[in-house]
Formats: C-alpha cells, structure tokens, sequence
C-alpha cells in the first residue's frame, strides 16, 4: 500500500478539528448541516439552468433576441454570494491580501504566496495507489458543512429556460447540486461544485455528474473562470465527489500550450495532444453537442479510473476545451522518488498547479519562483512519454468501445518520428519497475518485465 | 443605448479632425477601430472593406465587441491569444476564422496594433486589419504531410462546406515560432480518408503579412495626421508612461463589464480623487465622465447630507474597512437622492490597497422584482468584480505593472 503524508486542505470551518465542540445552536446536531439532522426545512438560492444542445459560442449578432436571464450566474449569484461570505468573514484568510505574480518567461506560470492556507494542520496520511475507494461517511464530507458555507443550488431547469429563486426549499429527495465556498481559497471566487451532495458520491467522475461541471462552466460564461478535478491519488483529499472552481483573470500556460490533434471521433470531439508542456496530457474540444464532449471526457476518465490511474481535468473556456492530465506524482513521492528539494517546497501539483498556477507557501520559493522551477516540478508529475502513449492507448479503447468501434475517423495516433521508443521504454522501465502495481492488464506489465 | 451611441461618437470625434472618416473610407482594406474606455470595448469604425467582407451594415457593426464576427469553429488559443494582447496592450498578428453575416466562414489574417494618447500614454484605440489570406496550392509530398499544430480549427464539419479565400491542411508554424515556440514536429498523416475531417489550418503568406502591416501604418498615419489637427495627439508607440492615475486599458475594458453604480478612488492620490466611474454612476448622478474623473467623491454631498455619516466613511477608509450607509447625495441638477452606499477597499496583486470601490444603490428604486437577486447582494458582486479585475490586471511579469 503506497501512502503519502501532507497536510489536508481545510475546505470547511466544520473540518478544522472534527473533535471540536460546536456550540449548540437551534435543533439538528447544532452546526445547521446538510444532513438529515438539519436539513428539514432548510432553504437556499436555487439556480436552474437552461441545457444547451448546442457548443456555446459566444454570442454572434444574431444571439440578441434571446432575453437576459434572471440573475447573471457568475457576475451577480456567484461573486455577490462570494462576497457576502468574505464580509461575514467565513474564510480562513483574505485571498486579495495574498500576494502574486506572472511569473517572467514565455509560458506565463503564474506564482502566489500563500503562507496561510497549511497553518494550523497535522500532516495526514493519504492513501495515493488507488483511484476508486469507497465513501466513508465517518470522514468529513460535505454534508458535515454549514448551510451558511452553500452559496445555491444548481440544477438543470425544466422548461429550458433560466431560473432563479432566492428561497427555494432544499428536496432531499432529489439530491440537490450545490456550490458552497472553499475556506481556503486559492483565489477570489474560490468554490466546490458537489454534485448530487446527499447521495454521498466518492470521488469519481461519471456522466452526469461530469456533464453538470461543464454546464456550470458554460454558465459562467467567462474562459476565466474554470473548473477542475483532482482524482484520489491526484491530490483530491475529500473522498466525496466535488469539482472546485474559482475566477483568475490570467490565461493559464497550459491554456496556451500548442496541441496537436490527434483523433476527431464521430460526435465532432477533437482530441489532440499537449505539445512544449512539462506534463503530457490529452485535449477534448469541439463536438455537435456539450454532451458528445461530455460523454468523451467522461469515458476516458472514467477508463482511468478503472485503470487506477490518477488524473487531473481541468474544464476550461467556458467548457469549450477541457484538459486530461494522468499522473504519477503522489506515486513517486510514496516511492521516495521525488527529491527533497521538490517534497520541502510542500507543493501538491493538484489541478491548478499542474495548469500552471502554482500556489508556493514559502516566501523563499515566491521570491525565488523561475520558469525553471516551475518546470521541474511539473515535469515530476508527468507521466514518461512511453507510458502515456499506453495511457492514451487505453483512453482511446474505452472511447472506441462506448462508440461501437465505428468512432474516430482515423488520423491514427501518431508517435513523433525523431524519438526512439525502444530506448525510452527501456529506460523508463528500469526507473518505473515497482510501478507496475498501479495498473492490471495493461501492457504495462509486458514492458517492464 | 443611445448614450452608448453617443460615446461611441464622441470617441472618434473628440480625438481627431471631422474629416477623419473620408480619409479613413479612401482605404480599400477591412478594418475596424476599437474603443476600450467604453463599457464592452465597442467597434467605434468599420471600413468599407470590412462591411463588404462581413455583409454587415454600418449600424449592425458600431457598437459590437469583434468577439461577435467569432463562431463554433473558430480557433479558440487564437481568441485568446488576442485577449491577451489587448490586456498587454501590444500588437498582434494572428491567422482567425471569422463568421459572415449569412453564416459562412472566411479565414483572414488579423493584425491588431494599439494606438496611444501622446500625452498620457493611455491607449486610446486599437486598429484591427483584417487581410483575408488567399488560398494557395499546397506543396505536397505524397502521404507526408505536417500535422496542424492546433492553430486550426476544430475538428467538426464545415458549414455549409463554403470556405472564401481558405486555404485547407496548411502549416502554421511561423505563428509558433512567433510565439517563441521552436517546434518540428512532423508525423504522417492518414490523408483525409473519408473525406469529412478536413483540416481547416491557414496560413497567411508573407504577402499577406505584409499587406496587414502596411495597412496599419498607413492607417495610423492618417489618425496621427487627424489627431494634430485636434490638438489630441495619438502615436503609435507608447511616447510617455501612462499617468499613475490612469487605469490601463485593460482594466477600463474589464471594469466596464460591471453594470451597477460605482466609482473607483485611489488613496494613494492627494484628495482620494476618482479614477473610474462607471456608466451607471453617470447615469445616476447625471455628470459626465470628465466632470467627476480627477475628482474626490464630496461632490455629491449637500446641504442636507449627514455629516456624522461622512465621518463613518471616513473612518472606515482610515481603518481600511469595508461599511455601508444610507447617505442623502445630490445629482448634478441638485436634485437629491438616498443613497446605499457600500465602501470596501480592494487589493491589487501585491497584496496591498490600490483603490476603494464605492458602490452606489438609490434607494426606492427597485430594478428586481422580488424573483432576482436581493440589491444587497447585487451591491456585493459588483465589488467582488471589481477585485477580480484589479488583482487579475496588476500581476503583469512587467514589475512597473504592478
């Protein structure tokens, strides 16, 4: 078993010390949850959107006659929520008062100092060599949040156009969708995405579920505002399902990575492949509708769940281009393959890291952060370039498969000519031998041994 | 809308001679002029040329944001390669397929430059040429060919498979290379096999490239030309760094998203002078932009209003809190309003206090039907927005940025 110690995110004020005695207020269990005890009778803004068909695009000249929705998602519920909790001083810090900075160089990284997000919190022990493991509802989770740290509901509206309700009752028997702050954010706007909250979901991506975060990010409306997922074994620390997101207004450098296709399947998805970035990784965009990028992405991450392979998803551009980012990070560092430069700068390249926002909680590694650095990091975190063609091997059988073989129009994919995949086998071979655990039935296995 | 057609007026007749527009409508090639102190960063010009191209009328085009000629298939690194441009304020020369008035795709060479205020090194515009890249033959080696570095499009089908002046299954590596990027990537492709996935990647020749510079220079020759004449000088290159208390046009572009009333004040200025006020302010208080721009707040005060009030403000701003008060201000007209004003100091991306934003909120005036988002919270997001634009637009690598 391969397990890592750091210190957990405090996402919630009611995870800080889960021990603690909270002073008993009203009925339930006294913390105004989410769960049964509480939950009766609960009431909170509930935002349905309208399920598109069609790819958003930006609103052409002809898009006008359409009229404005009740509530502007993001620039009115979100931010005024947000903010609202800022005042009531919910969060564990003032995120504006974090310093940052792009970082000099071509790629744009970008660096924040962050010296209060770890305080005050035990390393913990993460078990980071499965991806699938189950709910544990004696764990913290999200229902064990207080109703004043959900910002609304959200949900697919039924008549195909835009609600809002400032008051709406919570149905618990329909497992409402909620946003709700991060106490620890990362940057303003900072929230958790938790989809269907009361069915207590592990965290694992699946259809639905995927589908809703790219609405979510469709609602936005704004390519600076994104949404991203870390796997069990990519950093998540919450085994309960959840997508966080936040507003930066800086293009990201995987954002402006050069990619190059390698695959259009039948529903219109383009994949193609991350180029001059340190971490390899797969871009989805495209497609007749949002679902035929849905159901893509999905089932690719839902292979590498299977697989027991860890990954990073950033949903990006309003939910036009969504990024898959495998990984062997948290791995190695088990294995004692990371450097001790690297483990004391105690960064976890979860999503945003690995997209190029690196969150340092050191002064000295915020003065001192280069392209370089960032690079080095983030390159520990790939995957070697002969196992992420196995990777993306998988990936495509799964989406072939769903697709009833007949899927993509073949542009075959491809391997960069100048490299010698003999030599590069070889030499990850030796390095990655005791990795071969992480995966079953994989030519993984073939090639090590 | 029609103070929005105003300002688009006054954008382009303020800064240079009447005759600018005939001069401008000698030139053959499409082009539009961008204003982004307006909220929306509107088209204040378009070309001939580029109605002609677009198919759009003059009216259907001044006002718009150049995002709305973007469609599905539009290359979206590219879309925000400009983005990016516009907030760095530098020029650009990128291949995008734009969208016709009747929906048909066309693939151009867009060549962007700022143009600069002499005095103040603010910018006051950006030109936009547009050279629609002509099709060339490819030189093909049979089965091998350079993949697309995903400067092309996406990989769906064609609209309507009608593509002017397109050019398919083209190298776009200059662009890389532009972009710092020294890539070879060469790999065989399977060439199109069933016919539908075409490769919509273009490349603009070095004509092409050339024609798009020459007809920047030879357009901001006539601005220049136009503008002394007003005495409003404009230049090409940046002549003097912009004034501490002017907000970059990328912040003014990304400020005017936000609808409500509000006004930004610089602490760091003598007086706590405004140095953004937003359309709505203006609307509310009834002044115009260069009447309160410069300005501390205390006009709207009057005869009437509580200065136990002021001293909370005051307070608050010493103590670098945020608060709200109910406050009787006076519009221009004198006539009187309560107003709920919330003041929160917002950061910049040191860390530190750059602006207070005061968010203004007539009382009595109720734009929400009770189904919306309470005014509170409205309030709120506004400065929640505005933090957003301040952090995210002062953390340029540019340290004299920041």
């Amino acid at each position: 078993m391969l397990r890592i110690k750091r210190v957990p995110t405090v996402v919630s004020n009611y995870q800080k010390e889960e021990t603690e005695d909270v002073a008993r207020r009203g009925g339930g269990c006294g913390r105004n949850c989410l769960n049964k005890c509480c939950i009766q009778g609960a009431q909170l803004p509930l935002y349905a959107f309208k399920k598109l068909n069609k790819i958003v695009s930006d609103k052409g000249l002809a898009g006008h006659e359409s009229g404005e929705p009740p509530v502007a998602f993001l620039d009115s519920l979100l931010l005024g929520e947000w903010e609202d909790r800022m005042q009531r001083g919910l969060f564990r810090y003032d995120v504006t008062a974090c310093e940052t900075k792009v970082i000099p160089g071509n790629h744009g990284f970008i660096a924040q100092l962050n010296e209060g997000r770890h305080l005050k919190k035990r390393p913990t022990e993460f078990r980071v060599d499965k991806v699938l493991q189950p709910f544990d509802g004696n764990k913290f989770n999200f229902t064990k949040v207080g109703q004043e740290e959900v910002l609304f509901q959200f949900e697919a509206s039924d008549d195909g156009e835009v609600h809002f309700f400032p008051n709406a009752p919570v149905d618990v028997e329909n497992s409402p969708s909620v946003v709700a702050i991060n106490v620890s954010p990362i940057e303003y706007g900072h929230v958790l995405l938790v989809p269907r909250i009361l069915e207590c979901l592990p965290q694992k991506i699946d259809h639905d579920s995927f589908l809703l975060a790219l609405h979510m990010a469709a609602e936005a409306g704004n390519p600076y505002f994104r949404l991203g997922f870390n796997s069990l074994g990519a950093f998540a620390t919450i085994n309960h399902l959840h997508f966080q997101a936040y507003y930066l207004a800086v293009p990201f450098p995987i954002e402006k990575a050069p990619a190059k296709k390698i695959a259009t399947l039948d529903g219109g998805v383009k994949i193609s492949k991350l180029l001059n970035y340190p971490v390899r990784g797969l871009v989805f965009e495209g497609g007749y509708t949002v679902e035929d990028l849905s159901n893509t992405v999905s089932d690719a991450c839902i292979c590498l769940q299977a697989n027991n392979i860890p990954y990073n998803v950033l949903i990006a551009d309003c939910g036009r281009r969504v990024f898959l980012l495998p990984q062997c990070y948290a791995e190695k560092q088990a294995l004692g393959e990371v450097s001790a430069e690297l483990l004391d700068t105690q960064v976890n390249p979860a999503v945003w890291e690995i997209s190029g926002h690196m969150v340092l909680k050191r002064k000295k590694d915020y003065e001192e952060a280069s392209e370089e650095n960032a690079w080095r990091l983030l390159a520990e975190v790939s995957l070697s370039e002969a196992r992420f063609e196995e990777v993306c091997a998988l990936i495509f059988e799964a989406i072939e498969g769903v697709d009833n073989g007949k899927g993509y129009a073949a542009e075959s994919s491809l391997e960069e000519p100048d490299v010698n995949p003999e030599s590069l086998e070889e030499a990850d071979a030796i390095k990655n031998s005791s990795r071969c655990n992480m995966v079953t039935g994989t030519q993984e296995c073939i090639v090590m041994h | 809308m029609a103070s929005q057609l105003l300002l688009i007026e006054q954008s382009f007749n303020s800064r240079y001679s009447v005759d600018v527009r005939e001069a401008l409508d000698e030139f053959s090639e499409s082009f539009t002029i961008t204003d982004p102190s307006i909220s929306g960063h509107p088209i204040v010009f378009a070309s001939r040329g580029f109605l002609k191209m677009s198919g759009y009328s003059k009216d259907e085009v001044i006002g718009q944001n150049g995002r709305a000629f973007q469609g599905p298939r539009t290359n979206r690194r590219s879309v925000m390669e400009i983005r990016e441009a516009i907030r760095e304020e530098r020029p650009i020369q990128v291949n995008l397929l734009n969208y016709r008035k009747d929906g048909t795709p066309f693939w151009m060479l867009f060549h962007m430059s700022p143009v600069f205020c002499k005095k103040d090194g603010r910018v006051t515009h950006f030109v936009g040429v547009q050279v629609p890249i002509s099709r060339k033959p490819r030189r093909s080696v049979s089965g091998i060919e350079r993949s697309s570095v995903d400067l092309s499009e996406d990989g769906s089908r064609l609209r309507g498979d009608i593509l002017f002046g397109s050019c398919r299954r083209e190298v776009c590596s200059d662009t890389l290379v532009e972009l710092g990027r020294v890539l070879a990537i060469e790999s065989v492709l399977d060439s199109d096999s069933r016919g539908l996935d075409i490769e919509e990647s273009c490349e603009a020749s070095d004509v092409d490239k050339r024609r798009a510079a020459t007809a920047i220079n030879n357009i901001l020759s006539v601005l220049t030309l136009h503008s002394e004449l007003t005495g409003r000088l404009v230049c090409e290159k940046r002549c003097s760094l912009p004034e501490q208390s002017l907000l970059s046009s990328s912040l003014n572009i990304s400020l005017g998203r936000i609808k409500q009333s509000f006004v930004l004040t610089d602490p760091h200025l003598a007086d706590m002078p405004i140095v953004y006020a937003s359309d709505a302010f203006l609307r509310l208080t009834g002044y115009a932009r260069h009447e309160v721009l410069g300005f501390n707040c205390r006009f709207l005060s009057g005869v009437d209003t509580d200065s136990l009030t002021l001293n909370r403000i005051k307070e608050s701003i010493r103590n670098e809190q945020a608060c709200t008060v109910r406050i009787l201000n006076y519009r221009k007209d004198k006539s009187s309003f309560w107003n709920f004003l919330h003041i929160s100091p917002v950061r910049n991306a040191s860390g530190k206090i750059a602006y207070f934003v005061g968010v203004q909120m007539e009382e009595g005036c109720k734009n929400q039907d009770g189904h919306g988002l309470s005014p509170e919270k409205r309030q709120l997001s506004a400065v929640g927005a505005v933090r957003v634009a301040v952090r995210s637009l002062s953390m340029g690598a540019d340290p004299s940025k920041s």
